[in-house]
């Protein structure tokens, strides 16, 4: 902190000083402003550039591009994997999610809380690539034996028809594999909203003779809801984009079904274009483009509104408080 | 408290009501006690009778989700026994998330772990067919186009970060980059791919693969983690210090370059080292804009690069002939992989617990 004598100008040359500064301050501000526009220019350019390179692919005929579909028809099946797969994952994770998160803040000692949500942190910590060579080699095999039980005692629920894998590489595997790695995100953001808590509902509540479940059914939940949500939303924006883990996970074949255990299942917009880009060309390239497209609107739109209502929440916390 | 005399009066009728208050309860252990019985059952139901781990497992946990609440509800009532038996819950659930974890930490330890040779790290997949080779292409790769990715990307964000703090202030401006900022951590890895490819396209047509397409993908998902922790950390410098800057005649960007960023350090490093861990990882945007190669190519902006996320996943996606060989450099790559995350992690902590502004003072 020395250093704030030297820079500062002498009296005597507050006629040059003034100015200078100010051309080096208006500079700066140039500098840094024109970096926050570049967000901005990137976020549009992402959109531009994939649509400029997306359009040859949805206006080409069937017979140009290696599906042989017009672009709907090769688009909406993996729509709907990347929905049902990314649904399946928020199902799975959201209730374990919001568990931990209450595990970790209410049902053990702080200190130790703060550690256990280390830990949990690491989880989200590990690369995508870690995941899916875990979900294909190991999780994949374990379920086999599942899935076969299921199939044989649940086999007239739809869900579980079967016939079941022999590899269990199947989109119930890929949404188990996509919902331990939101967990995190959902768990983080449910913790922040937990801590939120006023510390004073808490306590009248427990003051009344509630017991610890209570005290979190009746103040800590209704609080926290908006923000559970918004970390939903952004765990299922997480799963709608995950790539590798999908595509290394599930054994797809492009179909619409609501099967969860059989071989024969439908592929996601992410995974396709991560198996399918190596090898396109042409046409084919500009198509898959163009499905990333459609990806983006749709992570774009969950993602906005799971910031919308995350922000409302705090605004709205923070006029309480 | 006790300075209000008040409220103490009614000391006489108190006896009674205690005795009506104080329920009969459970001993003050009896959890742990629950969950001592559970293990002890459960390795006697596997070690005893041979019974397969997860049905004795799920045996021993049956037996306190259920036995718990029933003991708790004939002695304690129906409210206590319904705490009880979420607090069962709750613990179960985050038992039940910690097996993936330790289940990955394993799997990987104990595949990746022989295959780090020496010559795993000294060696390219040129020219090798089967057994040997190794990950220096991909190590390489990854080095590289990490750090183009940083120059681009620090700057960028750290820049951007000065501005919401320092002078967009609850400008309309400001409230609205924020917003995309947030918004633009959401963008799947693969659009941000997709996009440096659709990019690079138009300059040098179809089929495009180099280092620097990645390494501007990865931009796209680094940046906006770097604004986010970057301006939470320019906004815990206290107010003080500006004014007081300010207040000696030193001008506005030199409070900043020498009071604000100075003050603030430690947990800017700490946050570009934990996003650096973060895209180290990514494997779908290299995957379509850099591609994978058997040799060392130090030169980013000319064809294909080797990285460590995608060598892992081409090695056990197309293994080759005898496949064993190529799935176990999978493993090790893997394990390279996570060391390496880990240890940026770790960094990025001990920066933090080192050089916080606390113990400088």
């Amino acid at each position: 902190m020395t250093d704030t004598s030297t820079p500062s100008p002498p009296r005597g040359a507050a006629e040059q000083g003034p100015a200078k500064r100010r051309l080096a301050d208006r500079v700066f501000l140039g500098l840094s402003k024109g970096a926050a526009l570049a967000i901005v220019a990137i976020l549009a350019g992402v959109a531009i550039f994939l649509t400029a390179e997306g359009i040859p692919g949805i206006t080409a005929s069937p017979d140009e591009v290696k599906s042989g579909e017009t672009f709907l028809a090769f688009v909406l099946p993996l729509v709907f994997g990347t929905l049902w797969s990314a649904t399946l994952a928020l199902v799975i994770a959201l209730p374990l999610a919001v568990a931990v998160a209450l595990f970790v803040t209410y049902y053990v000692p702080r200190r130790l809380g703060h550690t256990l949500g280390y830990v949990i942190d690491l989880l989200a910590a590990v690369p995508s690539v870690v995941f899916g060579l875990w979900g294909m080699r190991v999780l994949a095999g374990k379920l086999v034996g599942p899935y076969e039980w299921l199939e044989a005692h649940l086999g007239f629920l739809p869900f579980f028809a079967g016939p079941a894998s022999a590899t269990g590489r199947t989109i119930l595997t890929a949404g188990i594999v996509l919902a331990v790695m939101i967990m995190p995100i959902i768990t983080a953001i449910a913790r922040e909203v937990f801590r939120q808590t006023p510390v004073l509902l808490e306590e009248a509540a427990l003051a009344l003779g509630a017991t610890r479940w209570e005290m979190i059914r009746t103040v800590v939940l209704p609080h926290g809801r908006s923000g559970m949500i918004g970390g939903a939303m952004l765990g299922l924006g997480r799963a709608l984009g995950e790539t590798m883990a999908v595509a290394m996970v599930l054994s797809a074949s492009g179909v619409v079904t609501f099967n969860l255990i059989s071989s024969t299942n439908p592929s996601t917009i992410p995974a396709n274009i991560a198996l399918q880009f190596n090898e396109a060309s042409g046409l084919t390239v500009n198509a898959l483009i163009a499905s990333g497209l459609v990806l983006f609107v749709i992570t774009f739109a969950v993602n906005f509104a799971a910031r919308a209502i995350v922000n409302r929440r705090k605004e709205f916390s923070g006029a309480n408080a | 408290m006790s300075t209000t005399a008040p409220p103490a009066p009614k000391r006489d009728d108190a006896p009674a009501q205690l005795r009506s208050w104080h329920h009969p309860q459970l001993p003050r252990r009896s959890g742990l006690a629950a969950l001592v019985i559970a293990v002890v059952l459960t390795s006697a139901l596997h070690a005893g009778i041979g019974l397969a781990l997860v049905p004795a497992i799920l045996a021993g946990w049956a037996v306190v989700v259920i036995g718990l609440p029933v003991l708790s509800y004939a002695v304690e009532g129906r409210r206590k026994a319904f705490d009880r038996l979420i607090t069962v819950i709750v613990s179960s659930a985050f038992a039940l998330a910690m097996i993936p974890l330790v289940s990955i930490l394993w799997t990987v330890l104990k595949n990746g772990l022989p295959v780090l040779t020496p010559e795993f790290f000294s060696y390219s997949m040129r020219n090798v067919v089967g057994e040997g080779g190794g990950i220096y292409h991909a190590i390489w790769g990854t080095v590289l186009i990490t750090a183009a990715t940083a120059v681009m990307s620090v700057p960028l964000g750290l820049l951007t970060a000065i501005y919401l703090v320092e002078y967009g202030g609850d400008g309309r401006l400001a409230k609205t980059i924020r917003f995309l900022v947030d918004v633009m951590t959401g963008i799947p890895s693969i659009v941000a791919g997709l996009f440096a490819y659709a990019l690079f396209v138009v300059f040098f047509g179809p089929g495009v693969r180099m280092g620097i397409a990645g390494a501007v993908a990865l931009t796209v998902l680094m940046t906006p983690v770097v604004v986010r922790s970057s301006e939470e950390m320019l906004q815990l410098v206290p107010n003080e210090l500006r004014e007081a800057a300010y207040a000696l005649g030193v001008p506005r960007w030199r409070t900043i370059v020498k009071v604000v960023l100075p003050t603030a350090m430690a947990g800017l490093v700490t946050g570009i080292t934990l996003a650096v861990a973060r895209v180290i990882g990514e494997t779908a945007p290299l995957l379509i804009t850099v591609g994978i190669t058997d040799s060392t190519n130090f030169n980013l902006f000319d064809g294909r690069m080797a990285t460590l996320p995608v060598f892992t996943y081409s090695s056990i996606m197309s293994p080759g002939v005898p496949p064993e060989p190529s799935i176990a450099r999978a493993w090790g790559a893997a394990l390279v992989l996570m060391l390496i995350v880990m240890v940026l992690n770790l960094v990025a902590r001990l920066v933090t617990y080192f050089f916080s502004p606390k113990d400088k003072r």
